[in-house]
């Protein structure tokens, strides 16, 4: 596996890994050049899923300019279960938002498989949002009008429409709700629309799914539970999945936990899960 | 997103919030109807006064004295005729009249029938009235349209010789009379004896049916020697209107031109006319004209009713966008462009009002069925017809859908150019 192969650098804040490419092409004309081929192709080289380069961003509040981020540079390979930790204000869901394509950063770059995510339009983010990233939310944000199988397949009504209905089955059935699909919401417990929620984000098959305190509204039996599932489908499917946590055993969880601090990667290192 | 998919989004918006949904359409619905029912109000009362003038005749042309710029028709020709009443040119006479019938000069012409009024009281037994004494000649009954209920019309001999004879009107007759048969009686008008010899069939067919029935109709002579002041010019007998049949409704036009190179003969005109031509489609139109701006004053009117439902739904989507935003967040969160959000709020705002449109002409229609049939201008009036023709109805279904956009562009723009973060986190 190439996250096996991989060697960190000692110092812990960023990993470098090198690419096999013309040295003539700096890293954006690379991103554009492989911008038109397939996703497949791509990702068949050992360049990491996402990578951020230097990557700032800072709020207006007011009068004052706020450094959320200030200069974070990672990569995160695909299939990697990634946590990224830090007390509030340390700039981990802007971190998140941005890696999420929400938003785009005041400088530095962003590659998304290896393409430049900051010079894209409101729309292009749009369409990645819609196609390659999933997002489980605290809150799980699930729309109370529809049914569980309704919120699954909203990610796929904005892309594409062909066998929604079987694809947002599948979902369920993969997070075991299949016998929930006609339910709303609210006649759902916590842990259901967490994974409810997690279906929604799988069915559009993610190249990253990104977790934002996934277990935060739950208690600890429906947190292993979600847990759980994220682990699978980082096991089964070779799934990218990064969680923004602030809890030590979920990060424990996961391969490899970020730290952040004031807008900046404090530890970047690998945990000693021995789960594969 | 497609359009179905956009369609069912806003369908469930909107019956997820029905009372609220059913406040907004009421606005709408009041708005259109109002437009709707006035309008069709409004086109009654063209459509009535059209059939009424068309049931006089549509081939039939009319000529008064004095110019276009002085006399028309209504209260301007009387004040006309008033006025020029001194002027030897300002007169039509009974020779101008005869001289129409010119199969040369005037070949269109079929038939002509000048009329001389003057008011009269009317006594018959204990009951007196007050009505228009009109002097007419035999062709009157025909080139008007007009028919005889009882008894006879006006006849050649009676013009010729002055006969104390009148026909009454419907409306006359009944007043004086009541429903039988007043052939034979006598009446005084001004206090001159006169014998009915006839009673005309109701006008009741339009808008001035009441008008006609109230009419009573003598010989011309006689009008003019026995009840008129005007004095005799040369031998000659003034009137107050000539009419004229053309041959049938195409050659009306040609008919004017004919009448108007003949008068302008006889009367040696070089300059302005001192006449003025009137087809009934003239007068149609004119008529339509003033009523068209009736029609779109009372439709304004009722617009602004329907303005006040646009603001309405405005009112609502923009709170519903401010209610839906943490929605709009996830939507955008799984993918949804602004173009998705934009629609998926304009299509909204423009099925309410779709919605209300539909059901404002529904009950359009039911408020124009308990109209119609109606006497709404008073006892005894012309049955009202309401007429809510295509026009009107795409008219305010177009304005309702339109105003649904209009008003829901700004909410929809709105919540289209949210960030996706703000509306995620929004509480």
């Amino acid at each position: 596996m190439a996250r096996k192969r991989r060697r960190r650098k000692s110092t812990a804040d960023t990993v470098v890994r090198q690419v096999p490419e013309d040295s003539s092409m700096t890293s954006r004309k690379r991103a554009r050049a492989r911008a038109d081929r397939r996703p497949a192709e791509r990702r068949s080289g050992s360049a990491p899923l996402l990578r951020l380069e230097e990557v700032t961003k800072t709020y207006q509040m007011g009068e004052v300019e706020v450094g959320a981020l200030q200069g974070v540079s990672l990569e995160i390979g695909k299939g990697e279960m990634v946590s990224i930790m830090g007390p509030s204000g340390s700039g981990k869901s802007t971190l998140m938002n941005i890696i999420g394509c929400l938003d785009v950063p005041t400088s530095g770059s962003y590659f998304l498989d290896e393409r430049d995510v900051g010079a894209l339009s409101d729309n292009r983010l749009a369409d990645i949002r819609g196609r390659q990233i999933g997002f489980v939310f605290q809150t799980y944000n699930l729309l109370p009008r529809m049914s569980a199988r309704a919120n699954v397949e909203l990610p796929l009504t904005y892309t594409s429409g062909r066998g929604r209905r079987r694809r947002a089955q599948e979902a369920l059935e993969r997070v075991g709700l299949a016998d929930r699909a006609s339910h709303k919401p609210t006649e759902l417990s916590g842990g259901q629309q967490q994974r409810v929620g997690i279906a929604r984000a799988l069915v559009k098959e993610p190249a990253i799914m990104l977790a934002d305190e996934p277990t935060g509204n739950l208690d600890s039996r429906s947190s292993e539970e979600i847990m759980d599932v994220l682990k699978s489908l980082n096991r089964d499917q070779r799934l990218t999945v990064i969680i923004v946590t602030h809890e030590e055993d979920i990060a424990a969880q996961t391969d490899r936990v970020i730290s952040m601090l004031d807008g900046k990667v404090v530890r970047d290192g690998r945990t000693s899960r021995q789960s594969r | 997103m497609n359009p179905l998919d956009t369609f069912i989004t806003a369908l469930s918006a909107l019956t997820s919030n029905k009372m609220r949904a059913g406040l907004t359409l009421l606005g709408i619905i009041i708005g259109v109807t109002a437009v709707i029912v006035l309008m069709a109000l409004g086109r009654g009362v063209q459509t009535s006064i059209t059939s009424s003038i068309e049931a006089l005749g549509t081939n039939l042309v009319t000529i008064t004295p004095g110019s276009s710029e002085t006399g028309g028709f209504g209260e301007v020709r009387l004040l006309a005729g008033r006025a020029g009443a001194g002027r030897q040119e300002a007169k039509l006479t009974l020779t101008d009249a005869y001289a129409l019938l010119d199969p040369v000069m005037a070949p269109s012409v079929v038939a002509v029938a000048p009329e001389k009024s003057s008011g009269g009281q009317i006594v018959a037994g204990g009951t007196d009235f007050g009505a228009q004494v009109l002097g007419v000649t035999p062709e009157y009954a025909d080139v008007r349209n007009s028919k005889v209920k009882w008894g006879e019309f006006v006849s050649a001999g009676h013009v010729r010789n002055n006969s104390s004879v009148v026909v009454l009107g419907s409306g006359v007759s009944e007043t004086l009379f009541g429903m039988r048969s007043p052939v034979g009686q006598t009446v005084r008008i001004n206090g001159k004896q006169f014998t009915v010899i006839g009673v005309m069939e109701s006008q009741g067919g339009g808008f001035f049916g009441g008008f006609l029935d109230q009419q009573v109709y003598a010989p011309l002579t006689t009008v003019h020697y026995r009840m008129s002041f005007d004095r005799t010019t040369r031998g000659d007998i003034p009137v107050d209107t000539i009419n004229v049949q053309a041959s049938d409704v195409e050659s009306v036009d040609k008919t004017i031109e004919e009448v108007t190179a003949a008068l302008r003969i006889s009367h040696r005109i070089t300059g302005d006319d001192d006449f003025t031509v009137t087809s009934q489609q003239q007068t149609i139109q004119s008529i339509q004209q003033a009523t068209n701006a009736i029609v779109v004053f009372l439709g304004s009117i009722a617009g602004i009713s329907l303005l006040v439902g646009g603001i309405g739904i405005m009112n609502i989507m923009l709170v519903t966008v401010t209610e839906r935003t943490r929605e709009i967040g996830i939507r955008k969160a799984m993918g949804a462009k602004r173009r998705d959000i934009l629609f998926q709020f304009i299509v909204e705002s423009a099925l309410l009002s779709l919605t209300g449109g539909l059901i404002g002409l529904a009950l359009a229609y039911g408020v124009g069925a308990l109209l119609d049939g109606q006497q709404i201008f008073g006892e005894g009036s012309e049955p009202f017809v309401s007429v809510i023709d295509r026009g009107i109805v795409m008219l305010a279904l177009g304005v309702s859908v339109g105003i649904g956009l209009f008003f829901g562009i700004y909410p929809a723009t709105r919540a289209a150019r949210l960030h996706p973060i703000d509306a995620l986190r929004y509480e």
